[in-house]
């Protein structure tokens, strides 16, 4: 699929010859979301601010209507660039109530990846519920805080209760390999899942 | 409490509007025409930074990020850039299934390599 010029006709302006990619990349509060996009993002991540729309009016906690038209949602992400596209790394925003900007930012993604502290797993569940329903393809990284992890592999698979399909990483999100095996692990399950639903 | 006001006064530039006429998402690709750079010199200072910052493609959300413009402002203004044939608009599809399996397998391959 190739990205074609969207301009008025007969300009004669060659086409943008590249197209965007992009995987979220979720997790609960401090669990490595921005470091895992500085490891392999090719430029400083950067931040841009989305407004609160009006749908998100009614859950927001503050409870000071006068602060409504003036909040805003940090949106970190990075950029890789390769020969035909641009994959762009969203990390989600950290508070439960701007699940509203989750919808914009899983449309047309490859897929997700799910940040886990295993010292704090519940922590992930409101990401994990919002992928499935959303049938968002997702790889799930432990992240190893000082090099270790607090619960092995096989038991966060069982306690997080996902499909044995789902991959489950262990990963330091300060080493850019790991980074990019997490980022393999999520796209290469999301081909076999096109696979799958294509047979 | 400055926040608030630099995005008040940013709805100035779009004259108050916070819908674009295009669908742009975050990451829809922008990149500056040959007319968008011939024309540089005649564009208000808020249009030619975005033009001039486009020449190689970026998403919206790069415009939004590197010129400290809130999103929805971008949007507005990357929108009017584009119907007056200064930047061009990927018109990329955003199908709610994700990218196509040919494009999926070249991503893995360009992370395996990368």
């Amino acid at each position: 699929m190739t990205s074609r010029l969207s301009e008025r006709p007969g300009s004669g302006e060659p086409g943008i010859t590249t197209r965007s990619l992009k995987i979220v990349i979720a997790g609960g509060f401090a669990s490595g979301k921005t470091t895992f996009v500085e490891s392999i993002s090719e430029i400083t991540p950067l931040t841009t601010e989305a407004p609160m729309t009006s749908l998100s009016v009614g859950v927001d906690d503050t409870g000071d209507v006068r602060t409504k038209t003036h909040t805003t949602v940090a949106l970190d992400f990075g950029r890789i660039t390769f020969n035909t596209s641009m994959l762009y790394l969203f990390g989600t925003p950290g508070q439960d109530r701007f699940w509203f900007m989750w919808d914009e930012l899983v449309r047309g993604a490859v897929g997700a990846v799910v940040m886990v502290d295993t010292r704090r797993l519940a922590d992930c569940f409101p990401a994990l519920d919002f992928f499935d329903t959303h049938k968002v393809p997702y790889a799930i990284a432990l992240n190893k805080f000082n090099g270790d992890l607090v619960h092995s592999v096989s038991a966060v698979r069982e306690a997080l209760d996902i499909d044995p399909d789902t991959p489950v990483v262990a990963i330091d999100a300060r080493q850019r390999d790991d980074v990019k095996g997490a980022l393999i692990a999520v796209v290469r399950h999301a081909i076999s899942r096109r696979k799958a639903a294509a047979t | 409490m400055d926040r608030p006001n630099r995005f008040v006064r940013q709805f100035a530039l779009t004259r108050g509007r916070v819908t674009s006429e295009r669908d742009l998402a975050l990451d829809t690709l922008v990149q500056t025409t040959t007319t968008g750079i011939d024309s540089l010199a005649r564009l208000a200072p808020h249009q030619r930074v975005i033009v001039d910052l486009a020449r190689l493609p970026m998403a919206i959300a790069e415009i939004s990020a590197h010129l400290g413009l809130h999103l929805g402002i971008a949007r507005v203004l990357v929108s009017d850039l584009a119907g007056d044939g200064f930047l061009a608009v990927s018109d990329q599809t955003l199908s709610s299934d994700g990218p196509d399996l040919p494009t999926l397998e070249r991503l893995l391959d360009d992370l395996q390599a990368f």
